[in-house]
């Protein structure tokens, strides 16, 4: 296994008698796009604050680069970019003198051409001597993106880097940050409540819900390990539901529309299911398997979670 | 990375507008008291002068420059601070406020530093306060009322300074006056790291130099341990600059109590902020 860039043990924070975060762990490896996964009010936001020394944890120990962070804290941030929940600039501040002072205390050497070619990279060129006062939500996400890898960090934190974004925005941030990954092979964590994002880009994550890790590991893996959701495109769908029923291997799930029975069953049962129906006489137009990372959430935190607030 | 901080907050103090309020504020208030005085000045040297006039006569330029420049110093030295809070107030909570305070906590720059640098600015921007307060009152004052003989009226008399013994004075008085006003920027900067709210230290700084300066001026006997450690009562210390022969026991005693507060607001604000969850 690669070098562990990140490492979080039985994290706890307390504020009051509010308990935010209780017993988090988790570890991300050199080169993951980790997504850290939550409903609202999860404790995301608090782990990644404790993460970058914002707020001081009640117990447990933070490792960044094989480092404690309490030990080494100006060495290991001065490897970090970050955007924490939203990239708050100085409104009265050009974009440009946004990143000028941001880039003054980041532990590295930034030139103004290096500055110049980040806002272009994020597709800001034109609009750097503009006050960020005046900038749209999209584009002040875009600058943070820019003072994120102003410094060429190793290690980039995304706190909800959508969050307000149009489609296109979201695009385009999803393709920056694969790009990162891809061809410079950052090392990403990456929370979001948008799962279908988490989905495309991570390769590692982990689930919180009330300040509890419930769930960590591969992506592909964590969503194999599931049962899937089928979908049966029947001639005779009250029919074919009977049937099913009667066979204990699967779970009917959510109502028959338009033809279509709706089934929770394990990849390998899909053949058997088939045969079943034909074999009973029944018509099978199609054949539509799902896994998708909302239901494992959903099964995982719970739906009622979910629903009140993503 | 202090010197680099420092400069940020510099930038950062130059480029807010609030920031040239107490600049404005001092050009007009100078100018509306400079003009006053030139269109009606001799009237307030005669109101001044009324109780001597029967034993001394005055002669030669008595509404010159120097006199100005006193006049307006102790008129001004009371809304001073608060021009002074009104930026020095702003710079942690302000950036709580706004959020940038959680964009550069997350940079390798320690918070000690990260404050330190914040308190410098801040007495910086003070100087340049102080500076052209003196610039307007003395500069200009001279320059429109011409250099003489300084004439001040004290609760035991009259001191009459020559033109040639003043400027030493002033300067001392302006030093005194920058410690004195250095201590309510800290003051102001230190109530700063208890909030996330833009407002609440730049009006609880004023609170409490109101407070103090009722509890300083009260002629009740319960408040007399009390008075001489208050930094309020020091507040006026520049004006024993210009006693004869000048009080050096009294200064060193407010240059003390006033570095004794500065020392105490600096170490609070340090604990405070390097404790401080930034949760904004």
């Amino acid at each position: 296994m690669s070098e562990r860039i990140i490492e979080v043990k039985h994290l706890s924070k307390q504020f009051g008698r509010f308990t935010a975060v209780e017993d988090v762990s988790f570890d991300v490896y050199r080169g993951d796009v980790f997504g850290f996964l939550g409903p609202n009010g999860a404790g995301k936001s608090t782990t990644i604050r404790a993460m970058l020394s914002l707020i001081t944890p009640t117990s447990g120990e933070i490792n960044l680069f094989g480092k404690s962070l309490q030990a080494n804290r100006s060495h290991i941030l001065a490897k970090i970019g970050c955007i924490v929940e939203k990239p708050d600039f100085y409104k009265y501040l050009s974009a440009e003198k946004n990143l000028e002072i941001f880039a003054r205390i980041s532990g590295s050497a930034v030139s103004k051409s290096k500055i110049h070619e980040m806002i272009e990279f994020v597709g800001l060129k034109g609009r750097e001597k503009d006050k960020v006062g005046h900038f749209s939500h999209g584009m002040k996400q875009r600058l943070g993106i820019a003072q994120t890898i102003l410094h060429d960090p190793d290690l980039i934190i995304l706190d909800e880097p959508n969050t307000g974004l149009d489609p296109q925005g979201s695009i385009d941030i999803r393709n920056l940050i694969l790009k990162l990954k891809n061809e410079q092979n950052k090392t990403i964590l990456l929370s979001s409540h948008i799962l279908s994002e988490i989905e495309i880009i991570a390769n590692r994550m982990v689930i919180i819900a009330k300040g509890n890790s419930i769930v960590q590991g591969n992506v592909a893996e964590l969503l194999n390990s599931q049962d899937l959701i089928v979908y049966f495109e029947v001639d005779q769908p009250e029919k074919a539901s009977h049937i099913i029923s009667e066979d204990l291997s699967a779970d009917i799930i959510g109502d028959i529309e338009k033809n279509i029975i709706q089934l929770h069953i394990a990849h390998q049962d899909i053949p058997r299911i088939n045969s079943l129906l034909t074999e009973n006489g029944l018509n099978v137009y199609g054949i539509e398997s799902k896994r998708k990372l909302e239901d494992y959430f959903l099964k995982l935190v719970g739906k009622d979670v979910l629903e009140k607030h993503v | 990375m202090f010197w680099k901080s420092t400069y940020n907050e510099f930038i950062k103090i130059a480029a807010k507008p609030r920031s040239y309020i107490g600049l404005a504020a001092i050009t007009a208030l100078v100018s509306v008291i400079l003009f006053a005085m030139k269109v009606d000045g001799l009237t307030y040297i005669s109101f001044i002068t009324a109780s001597f006039e029967q034993t001394l006569s005055f002669e030669g330029n008595v509404l010159n420059g120097n006199l100005m420049a006193f006049i307006i110093l102790q008129t001004l030295i009371i809304q001073i601070p608060l021009l002074v809070a009104l930026v020095t107030g702003d710079l942690v909570s302000g950036e709580a406020d706004m959020g940038s305070l959680r964009m550069l906590a997350t940079k390798p720059i320690s918070r000690t530093q990260l404050l330190l640098s914040k308190f410098l600015a801040g007495n910086a921007y003070t100087l340049l306060i102080l500076v052209w307060l003196g610039v307007m009152a003395l500069g200009f004052g001279r320059l429109l009322f011409g250099d003489g003989d300084m004439m001040i009226l004290k609760s035991d008399g009259l001191v009459i300074l020559k033109s040639d013994d003043v400027m030493w004075r002033f300067l001392s008085g302006f030093a005194i006056a920058f410690l004195a006003l250095v201590t309510i920027a800290n003051l102001s900067v230190t109530l700063s790291c208890f909030t996330d709210n833009s407002i609440g230290p730049i009006v609880t700084t004023m609170a409490i130099i109101i407070l103090f300066t009722i509890i300083g001026t009260l002629d009740v006997p319960v408040f007399d341990p009390v008075r001489p450690l208050l930094f309020t009562t020091h507040m006026a210390a520049w004006r024993s600059f210009f006693d004869d022969p000048v009080p050096i026991r009294d200064i060193v005693n407010s240059i003390v109590v006033l570095v004794v507060h500065n020392v105490i607001l600096l170490s609070i604000a340090l604990f405070k902020f390097n404790k401080k969850d930034i949760l904004s």
